[in-house]
């Protein structure tokens, strides 16, 4: 059996994500939490690179990875002490929590292995996205471009800015 | 099934092993945003939700709507709406530490009263 | 006649201003109101008596019953409705004197007797509503009517006799009284309800009139053997004997002497006892003409209560108790008057001898209770033992106490003669054992009267550690206007005024009759007279020689116990404790289940508010996926 390259590399992949997400959510320290995050984030971006969005894979790092969690990781060493564990979860907690997951995945999965999702058009799906192509339709304003939510995008980026500053100012 | 299947495969991958996956991530932030007692840490598990979604919407453009690209703008925009909150979430969530040296979510419950 | 009204206005007008600012004046000025109150309406009663007997009221030869006023107050079907209006006919008019004079009585001796009592203004009060509620029931046009004021008089003796309420043995009798009697209404609404479904009426006029349907065309339906209008006359007897103390329903008569005397002269002498003979005599075409065998039962019934609460009197050592089986035996002498007595002319000899001897007994017992008050309250005591010699200190009250129990014991010229004899004669010619019966009685009361005459006032000479003294004018004065009376209404020509039927008829001394009633009553006297004028041992010895029936005498029979014991182990025990039980534990229990379950369920809800953040979370969660799983899968 063939086994082509980007399967292997998705297999890698999601092995990544599956266990880095687990640890993120069931680690006792705050700060390997982050640490998993950002591994789970590179993962995804990772994902993206397979599915042939180079520019999606490249915001992904930059944002996320590279802004989000150093953020977090600032706010918890703000918060609390670098070595600090949490206490450890109650069986109540965690079968609170386990219920409701389990119960999503029950819900999810074989709505999503069920059902046949037909392709709409068929076209050749392996090209890239000329960056010329999303740059224009980002701020083109005909149909089906997107000039509007990028406008909205950044006055809420300026009512965040405003917003953090008056929460976090020193009174 | 085998006809489709050919069709939905890119490179052999099947859309169903990256929904699949994405399913995973979601609910183990779904997890965490339950159990998790430090704020921080829930907010952590949001962001996987949230990027579990990012992925499912790349999936389907990339392998349901070939030809356009909604999919692909709308996880762009999505990254940069959730920075921007996770911003404000951290600036609150520090301002509630400055005034109650504390971040678990148990402790939370002063505005009840 | 349409001053009528105004006799029922004053009382319950007085009532509501005594009730309800009466503690805000002085004593002295509750008191003068109710009797001014009382004054006008007994000026007004004699007013409508002489206009009703002398002017208006005869129409040919016959009084007519008069209806000045009728008021439409409830209509249940096209035929059977409740008025509440004013029937004046003889019976009713002459009621109204009675009452209105005696209560009048009461008033003018209240204001010293009952002088410091705390309360005074309330007593006022009560008195007029017992006169409202009393006069009311006299002038009913309608059975329903007379039912309504029938409570009420129940309700103001009630108040009456518990007026003293901290003490627990004033209470006990109070509600005794209320109970006996309102059981005994019980079977006097049933009798209503039987008779009016029947007849469909209520009116008096319409059921008593002597060519009206119900005479002419006796209802035939039966109930197990017996007819159905005798079935409801029965009934309706029983209410009448409740308030009327007949057998077995006069234990609550003796316990009413716990209220004050005054009340005890007013309610339990002169008025609200006479009620069930009132009654009767109401009823009475009915009684005659429709259910005459009710009618024996009724004077048979009144002959051994009659007898029964003489030889109780006989024993009593407390006065006022005394009193009351003396009450309780004249008014079974009414009874047993009505019962023997025919329709019409010389036939209706009973029937007037009855309505007589209310009249003058009124008078000379409601004197014998406010002579007895004044002993009391000169001695402070109700024992006959605390008592003796009271002659030389009470002389008022001495005489006119005599002047009384000559009365009573039917010797003339006082009124009691009169209308005892005129008993006697309808018993003799009716039934010879009720004569026997009631001849017996009348040697009986002669006797009990004078021995308590001489117990009080001479006997032994008792030492008083302060002097007795007679009460002032306000106390006398009634005495010796009653007395007076007692005098003087042996000759009112009753039988030209009240009669069975409206006309008058000719009465003639019986000599064989009258001679042995007096007979026995001066044999009566001398019995007494012998035991009691002067200190001596021959009651201990007679009590001796008759051993266990006094005994029985004394305690009154035992009645009270058998009811106690009826009610306490049987009633209590058996009926009310089970029925108790469940209504505690099933009934409650089940509201009490659905209250605790709300609560519960409540506390369960209250949970999900808890301010907890993970489980906000989760609930969240789980309503996503749950709705998700419906919309999908439903």
């Amino acid at each position: 059996m063939e086994i082509a390259a980007n399967e292997i590399v998705f297999y890698v992949l999601s092995v990544v994500i599956v266990v880095f997400s687990i640890l993120t959510v069931t680690t006792r320290r705050i700060l390997r939490a982050a640490t998993y995050l950002l591994f789970v984030l590179i993962g995804t971006a990772g994902l993206y690179l397979l599915l042939n969005y180079h520019f999606l894979a490249v915001v992904q790092i930059m944002v996320y990875a590279g802004g989000i969690v150093v953020l977090f990781i600032f706010s918890i060493l703000l918060t609390s002490h670098a070595g600090d564990k949490a206490e450890p979860l109650r069986l109540k907690d965690r079968l609170l929590g386990l219920s409701a997951a389990l119960a999503g995945v029950a819900l999810v999965l074989p709505v999503i292995l069920m059902n046949t999702f037909g392709p709409t058009t068929p076209v050749a799906a392996d090209e890239q996205i000329d960056m010329t192509v999303i740059g224009s339709a980002l701020m083109g304003a005909g149909k089906y471009q997107y000039i509007l939510p990028f406008e909205a995008i950044s006055i809420l980026l300026l009512a965040c800015i405003v917003g953090g500053i008056l929460i976090a100012r020193k009174r | 099934m085998q006809e489709n299947d050919k069709k939905l495969r890119i490179m052999n991958i099947p859309m169903q092993y990256f929904l699949v996956l994405s399913t995973f991530m979601f609910f183990a932030g779904i997890y965490g945003f339950i159990t998790r007692r430090n704020m921080l840490a829930i907010l952590i598990s949001l962001e996987l939700v949230v990027n579990a979604v990012d992925i499912n919407f790349v999936v389907f453009n990339r392998y349901l709507y070939p030809g356009s690209m909604e999919g692909f703008f709308f996880t762009l925009f999505s990254i940069g709406i959730t920075a921007a909150e996770s911003a404000i979430a951290i600036a609150i969530i520090i301002n509630i530490y400055r005034n109650l040296h504390n971040i678990e979510v148990r402790n939370m419950n002063k505005m009840k009263h | 006649m349409s001053l009528s009204i105004i006799i029922l206005l004053i009382p319950i007008f007085m009532f509501l201003l005594l009730g309800l600012s009466g503690h805000k004046m002085k004593p002295q000025v509750a008191g003068i109101l109710g009797t001014l109150g009382l004054a006008t309406m007994a000026v007004l009663s004699y007013f409508i008596a002489f206009r009703y007997f002398f002017v208006e009221g005869k129409v040919g030869e016959v009084y007519l019953k008069l209806i000045p006023y009728n008021m439409k107050w409830i209509q249940f079907t096209e035929f059977l409705r409740i008025d509440l209006g004013i029937l004046l006919d003889p019976i009713s008019v002459m009621m109204l004197v009675v009452i209105t004079t005696v209560s009048l009585m009461v008033h003018i001796y209240s204001m010293e007797y009952m002088k410091g009592e705390k309360g005074f203004h309330r007593y006022y009060a009560l008195l007029s509503l017992f006169s409202f509620s009393m006069l009311g029931l006299v002038v009913a046009t309608n059975i329903f009517q007379m039912y309504i004021f029938w409570e009420l008089v129940g309700v103001s003796s009630y108040s009456l006799i518990g007026f003293y309420y901290t003490k627990p043995s004033a209470i006990a009798a109070s509600k005794k009284a209320f109970i006996v009697t309102r059981f005994a209404d019980l079977g006097f609404l049933v009798g209503i309800l039987l008779l009016s479904y029947y007849t469909k009426t209520f009116d008096f006029s319409a059921l008593t009139d002597p060519n009206g349907s119900l005479i002419t065309q006796p209802v035939t339906a039966t109930f197990l053997g017996a007819g159905v209008i005798s079935w409801a006359m029965s009934l309706i007897f029983i209410g009448g004997a409740g308030k009327s103390a007949m057998l077995p329903l006069h234990i609550w008569l003796p316990d009413a002497m716990e209220g004050p005397t005054p009340v005890s002269a007013l309610i339990h002498a002169a008025t609200m006892v006479v009620a069930g003979v009132f009654l009767v005599a109401r009823l009475f075409p009915v009684y005659v003409f429709v259910t005459p065998a009710v009618l024996n039962g009724i004077a048979y019934v009144g002959a051994a209560t009659s007898l029964f609460a003489a030889i109780i009197a006989c024993t009593q050592t407390d006065i006022k108790r005394v009193l009351a089986f003396s009450t309780i035996s004249q008014i079974a002498y009414m009874i047993v008057s009505l019962g023997v007595s025919g329709y019409g002319g010389h036939e209706g000899l009973g029937y007037m001898a009855s309505m007589f001897h209310l009249f003058t007994h009124a008078f000379f017992k409601a004197l014998l209770f406010l002579g007895a008050g004044a002993v009391i309250h000169a001695v402070h005591s109700n024992e006959m033992k605390d008592m003796g010699g009271l002659r030389k200190y009470l002389p008022i009250t001495n005489r006119t106490f005599f002047i009384a129990c000559l009365a009573i014991a039917g010797i003339p010229p006082f009124s009691g003669f009169f209308s005892k004899d005129e008993i006697l004669v309808a018993a003799f010619h009716k039934d010879i054992v009720l004569f026997a019966c009631q001849y017996l009685v009348a040697g009986l009361t002669a006797f009990y009267m004078f021995r308590l005459y001489y117990s009080i006032f001479w006997g032994k000479d008792t030492h008083y550690h302060h002097a007795p003294h007679e009460g002032g004018m306000s106390m006398s004065l009634p005495l010796i206007f009653l007395a007076a009376l007692t005098c003087v209404t042996g000759f009112v020509p009753f039988a030209e005024l009240i009669t069975s039927d409206g006309k008058a008829f000719e009465i003639h001394t019986e000599w064989i009759v009258a001679i042995p009633s007096v007979l026995v009553g001066v044999v009566g006297i001398a019995v007494a007279t012998l035991m009691y004028k002067k200190e001596t041992a021959m009651p201990d010895k007679v009590t001796a020689s008759v051993g266990g029936f006094y005994k029985a005498a004394y305690n009154k029979f035992y009645f009270d116990e058998i009811y106690m014991f009826v009610t306490k182990q049987i009633i209590f025990k058996r009926i009310s404790t089970p029925i108790a039980w469940f209504d505690r534990h099933i009934v409650d229990g089940f509201m009490d289940l659905q209250a605790n379950m709300s609560q519960n369920a409540s506390s369960k809800i209250k949970g999900l508010q808890s301010g907890n953040l993970k489980q906000y979370n989760w609930v969240f969660v789980m309503g996503a996926i749950i709705i998700a799983a419906l919309v999908l899968f439903v």
